[in-house]
């Protein structure tokens, strides 16, 4: 046990675990909106943000902020242009994303760092990415509650939600950015590549046992919760990939429900 | 006093026109059928007077403003065809998605009081649902479904409930059941705009019926003509 009294686990915990409460307050809206692959995007972009923060000797989670963001306006202008295609969006920018990460991966010094952010990494988190990502978790589940009941509103009804005089296109757009947010400060911890898995993964299964829209909210978010904290454990004593173990424990406890389910 | 009215409305999708000079007026506490075949705009009619479309020519006044400067969002409501078109697997329950009715009066970031509460139960109530309260809202019946969805219309107290459709896809019982709620309502002040297919069931409730033909013109009738004339055409057709 005393590797939790370790200062560099200390900080991954805590990263980790604010990180396991924002990921499924967004999750919960992408799902229910079934924008599934537009988390898919914007943590690809996120990973290109990174790439090129490690090039560049940049902050990569500052790097990945910023690119994340900018991709999350693109998908949004892009959806404009095609407004029946909305899809085509998400697949133009992920390609591009995919398309810089790999080219500029080439540039990265240590690709011990780049593999990091792929799958997470609990080790050399910096008190400057410590102290960025508890201030961008606080403002996050902070607008999600001020904006609670309009995105639930959206989230069922879109039309309806116009029609009652909530804000749509702007909320839509503030959500976005904070989705850009959250999958590139994830990024850190849980890794690029399974970012999207651990917003989907607690959500579906908290939806299989929840009755509320709030008890869906509050279930998904402890699922998250449970899932990293055990992840992180495992991997601090079998020398795990973080993000992977975290994941698959969602993976089995999703199976475990379905099966308790169906009897 | 008219609460809507529609003057010299026209309106094409780039290839295809499809209502033209479309005028008439409701007054508070009317209760409007609109019917027609598929294809005669009764949906887009609606959208336009909810400015979701623009009309291409012509203008809506609804309580007096113009549709696309209307922000009075607390007096009109609005049913979709939701109760058959939404994933079952939402997870909400009866009494979260009747206090989204709320919203329209309460506005942006406000929290909810036990006076709102109150309004959601006497909203369901109304609709003979309060038992159903906690209940997931994709178990219920599609009938008991479009009953919430009523209730959430009537949660925030509108002058006007716009209904696209609602009792598709819901079956025959429950429909009736429906049409007798909407009158009752009707009957209670609350004027009553109402797109269907199904004009029989709810013919006996309703006091105008507008008909859009497939030339895109509009026709209003009080419901007493409109028995009448399709009396008479129902008598052609045997002959």
């Amino acid at each position: 046990m005393e590797i939790f009294t370790l200062a560099f686990m200390q900080r991954a915990m805590a990263v980790a675990l604010f990180i396991s409460v924002i990921t499924p307050l967004i999750g919960n809206i992408i799902v229910l909106k079934r924008l599934s692959t537009i988390g898919d995007a914007l943590s690809h972009a996120g990973l290109a943000g990174v790439t090129i923060g490690l090039c560049l000797s940049l902050s990569p989670v500052i790097t990945a902020i910023i690119f994340s963001v900018l991709s999350a306006l693109t998908i949004e202008y892009i959806r404009r242009s095609f407004p029946n295609y909305s899809e085509m969006a998400t697949a133009v920018v992920l390609s591009f994303a995919v398309g810089v990460a790999a080219v500029a991966s080439g540039f990265v010094k240590s690709s011990a760092g780049f593999n990091s952010f792929l799958f997470g990494s609990v080790v050399a988190i910096s008190n400057f990415e410590l102290v960025t990502v508890i201030v961008l978790s606080i403002a996050v589940i902070a607008i999600m509650l001020l904006l609670y009941r309009e995105l639930f509103y959206i989230a069922f009804d879109e039309e309806g939600a116009y029609l009652s005089g909530v804000p749509v296109r702007s909320i839509n757009l503030v959500f976005t950015i904070l989705t850009a947010i959250v999958v590139s400060i994830a990024a850190r911890t849980v890794g690029s590549l399974v970012i999207s898995s651990l917003m989907i993964i607690p959500v579906a299964c908290a939806m299989l046992i929840s009755k509320s829209y709030l008890h869906n909210t509050v279930l998904s978010v402890v699922f998250a919760v449970i899932f990293t904290l055990a992840g992180l454990i495992l991997t601090a004593f079998y020398d795990l990939k973080p993000g992977g173990t975290i994941v698959l424990i969602g993976i089995c406890t999703l199976v475990v429900i379905l099966i308790v389910r169906k009897r | 006093m008219a609460i809507l009215e529609v003057k010299d409305l026209s309106f094409s999708y780039p290839d295809k026109s499809i209502l033209h000079r479309i005028s008439f007026s409701i007054n508070r506490g009317d209760f409007l059928c609109v019917v027609g075949t598929n294809g005669t705009g009764k949906s887009t009619l609606l959208k336009l007077i909810l400015n979701r479309l623009r009309p291409t020519e012509g203008s809506i006044r609804l309580f007096g403003t113009d549709s696309s400067q209307f922000r009075s969002f607390s007096k009109i409501a609005y049913v979709s065809q939701k109760a058959t078109s939404f994933n079952k697997d939402f997870p909400a329950t009866v009494e979260e998605i009747v206090s989204l009715g709320l919203y329209s009066q309460k506005g942006l970031f406000k929290r909810y009081n036990a006076e709102d509460k109150e309004k959601v139960y006497n909203a369901l109530d109304r609709v003979g649902m309060a038992g159903y309260a906690r209940n997931k809202i994709g178990n219920l019946s599609g009938g008991q479904q479009q009953r919430v969805f009523i209730a959430k219309a009537l949660a925030a107290s509108p002058d006007i409930i716009f209904l696209d459709e609602p009792t598709v896809g819901i079956d025959i019982k429950a429909v009736d059941s429906i049409c007798c709620l909407l009158g009752e309502l009707n009957a209670g002040g609350i004027t009553i705009v109402m797109v269907t297919h199904d004009i029989s069931s709810v013919i006996y409730h309703s006091n105008k019926v507008l008909i859009l033909s497939e030339d895109g013109s509009g026709e209003l009738l009080s419901s007493q003509e409109f028995t009448s004339r399709s009396f008479v055409n129902l008598h052609h057709h045997h002959h």
